[in-house]
């Protein structure tokens, strides 16, 4: 049998062997601060939310949700800051039309208009920005939503990584529909609508020259529709506690922040998350975790257990929604944590993300 | 998707860990030496597989981890120097040194980017001419041989401004530290298979007569783990203690010798600190004379930068398996990925910032 250790060898040990203080906390904003996972919560929760709260805010949803005159409008703004600007599946410019549709269809609204913010460095090419500037055209024609304001602002060369793009969007909720992050109740199911991490691989692949035999396109893509299809299926109920776009951070994020902002336990299951393969390949290189990476065109959907497989045979006759699945389960363990039964059958925590996903070194 | 499902079929899983449960009659500890194997034994919950009697303690193969101190607040003072371009693989970027760390130098200015291979870094410094670029050259014998040849390349290629920061350990002499500990728990241990791809594993032959311990050599997937901890189950049992090869598509006996031929034309063995843990006499490579011109430490002047790790975490303890994070009181309220204490909770493969990561519940349950 092994020693048994005494305190007095554990404290000789410490004593002899020492470890690092903490970092005081940090003063400045780095990217982590960015990354839609922790870091990103604590910015809103130390600096913004405190100046700036309200009912509206305070709900902490994607989109605001405002009374206007009777009419129940949403509004939302995102700004794009991705590198590349061209991408496998994409460009920066159809990506911010999707992006902000996507935030105004999870508060169950139709889009109607966007805004367009551009900030150019100086020197960038005019020929880009008329791909860019076509691209999001294209973008907003086929989603049926117009631009219909805009604003540009150049700054000096080296100021600017060539183009910044702002998106604000605003839709009408039909009646009736009411959405949001704080619903999730204990018993409702997970409902994920496609495979996850293309967007975040695709432009990882193509920032760092990756080269994989099947090329990883994004899979950005406006979402309304789909979201219409399963706002019809549950028509008159409340079946559909939540929708969010896993961006940023990704599912696990998503799910955390339903987790926390609802007061409940999230518990999905691993084998029912669809990962493709090339993604998973490339996931396994990078010593990434594809829960983390971020999607462009997928949703989560929190729905009552008893309408769970009508919204999912809705969500399955949309093409953005052929490969929906339910994934989980809400339960009313410790509020706010999130765990994945594993293909093994035992079980670990999905966290949110700490600071930025980084590459592990082996 | 192929040569990695068939390394995590649950089904054969479930076998191979009721086969562990026959072979078991009484209580054995082992350690995974490498921060990998300890990344999936928490990811896959292989540890709820095994039957009781087994208890597995990490060991202090993450690279991230033990890289010392000092090696990072050198780091942090290179890359803060104007006209540098810092290079490092991603995850060296969130250690705490004593006072900051890389991503709060970036955020202070400097300019520091994360590359894939020490290769780029080359690449970079051969695109620009005016500046100074460095690599942060950390790990075990696994990421040495590509570093070595970083340095052999711009050698090669006439670069001068180009160098590596270089705070290379070594598996072995750890492994001795631990064997030699009067409180050393450890009767079986999982060896570093990426290690062991690199430097095959006569070394170990070498440990296991002179300690009389077990040895398999493991890969990473759960179905390599599971057939290791087999493997030295069925030796402890047996009463036997030899080197056993798990991971054969990948470790041969000899190891890749071309990689130990540029590991030993670029680099010598030379004491090194390991974070948490202290000096290891002989466990660490540095850059050979011949290579100094390519020596960051030196080209920078920052030999004399040293710190002193405070007294605070038990990651000492953690790191040479006498102590479960979970036994600690600072971890997961004074001591998060967010606020590490100590270097195991830094990186993904870390044995503490594992556990928080896939295990925390344990603590609330």
């Amino acid at each position: 049998m092994p020693e048994t250790i005494t305190p007095e060898a554990t404290a000789a040990q410490a004593a002899a062997f020492v470890c690092p203080a903490p970092l005081a906390q940090r003063g400045q904003i780095v990217l982590g601060h960015g990354s839609g996972g922790r870091l990103s919560a604590e910015l809103l929760r130390d600096v913004f939310l405190p100046l700036f709260s309200n009912p509206v805010l305070d709900r902490m949803d994607d989109q605001a949700v405002v009374d206007i005159g009777g009419a129940r409008v949403a509004f939302t703004t995102d700004s794009f800051v991705v590198h590349p600007l061209f991408f496998p599946g994409g460009d920066i410019g159809s990506l911010a039309v999707h992006g902000t549709i996507n935030d105004l269809a999870m508060g169950g609204a139709r889009p109607l208009f966007l805004s367009a913010g551009f900030i150019l460095e100086e020197g960038f090419s005019t020929e880009a920005l008329r791909l860019i500037a076509s691209s999001m055209a294209d973008a907003a024609a086929a989603a049926g939503v117009s631009i219909v304001t805009g604003d540009t602002k150049v700054v000096e060369r080296g100021k600017g990584d060539g183009l910044y793009l702002n998106t604000t969007g605003i839709g009408i909720v039909p009646d009736g529909v009411r959405l949001s992050s704080s619903q999730a109740k204990p018993g409702d199911r997970v409902i994920l609508s496609g495979a996850i991490g293309d967007h975040g691989i695709a432009i990882l692949a193509k920032r760092e020259g990756l080269e994989f035999e099947t090329e990883i396109l994004s899979d950005s893509a406006p979402l309304h529709n789909l979201v219409a299809a399963m706002l019809a299926a549950s028509s008159g109920t409340d079946a559909i506690r939540c929708l969010r776009d896993p961006t940023r951070g990704g599912v696990s994020s998503a799910l955390n922040e339903i987790a926390a902002q609802s007061g409940v336990s999230i518990q999905i299951d691993e084998t029912c998350i669809l990962v493709r393969d090339e993604v998973k390949g490339a996931c396994e290189l990078l010593g990434l975790d594809p829960l983390y990476v971020a999607n462009e065109g997928k949703l989560l959907a929190i729905v009552a257990p008893e309408a769970a497989h009508e919204i999912l045979a809705a969500m399955q006759r949309d093409p953005r929604g052929a490969e929906a699945a339910i994934i989980g389960t809400v339960g009313d363990q410790s509020a706010g944590l999130v765990t994945m039964k594993t293909a093994f059958g035992s079980t670990r925590i999905v966290d949110m993300l700490a600071g930025e996903q980084l590459p592990r070194i082996c | 998707m192929k040569y990695v499902d068939e390394y995590r079929d649950p089904k054969i899983a479930q076998a191979v860990a009721s086969e562990i449960v026959r072979k078991v009659t009484r209580p054995w500890v082992l350690m995974e030496v490498c921060g990998g194997q300890t990344h999936t034994l928490m990811r896959y919950g292989i540890d709820e597989l095994l039957p009781r009697e087994i208890e597995l303690v990490h060991g202090p193969g993450c690279p991230v981890c033990v890289t010392a101190l000092e090696i990072v607040d050198r780091a942090i003072r290179i890359a803060s120097l104007p006209g540098v371009i810092f290079t490092s693989y991603g995850d060296m970027l969130r250690v705490p040194g004593s006072r900051s760390d890389l991503f709060q130098a970036k955020a202070n200015g400097a300019d520091v980017r994360v590359v894939y291979s020490p290769l780029d870094a080359v690449k970079l410094a051969r695109e620009n001419p005016a500046r100074k670029v460095v690599f942060f050259g950390v790990g075990f014998e696994t990421t040495a041989p590509a570093n070595a040849m970083a340095v052999w390349q711009a050698r090669r290629q006439g670069l001068t401004n180009f160098s590596m920061l270089v705070s290379h350990v070594l598996v072995p002499p750890a492994m001795r530290l631990i064997l030699n500990s009067p409180s050393n728990r450890v009767q079986g241990f999982i060896a570093p298979g990426h290690v062991c791809t690199v430097m095959g594993y006569r070394e170990y032959e070498a440990l296991v007569s002179e300690f009389r311990v077990p040895m398999v050599v493991g890969g990473f997937e759960p179905l390599d783990l599971l057939e290791a901890i087999s493997m030295l189950v069925s030796q402890l049992e047996e009463g036997r203690a030899e080197v056993e090869n798990q991971y054969a598509r990948s470790v041969n006996p000899e190891g890749n010798l071309p990689a130990q031929n540029i590991l030993r034309e670029v680099f010598e063995v030379s004491d090194r600190q390991w974070r948490g843990i202290g000096p290891i006499a002989e466990s660490g490579y540095r850059l050979r004379d011949e290579f100094a011109d390519f020596d960051a430490e030196r080209i920078f002047g920052v030999e004399d930068c040293h710190a002193e790790e405070p007294k605070e975490c038990i990651s000492a303890l953690v790191l040479q398996g006498l102590k479960k994070p979970l036994d600690c009181p600072a971890f997961g309220a004074r001591c998060t990925p967010m606020t590490p204490l100590g270097a195991p909770m830094v990186s993904a493969e870390g044995a503490c910032a594992a556990y928080y990561q896939y295990r925390r519940h344990a603590t609330h349950a």
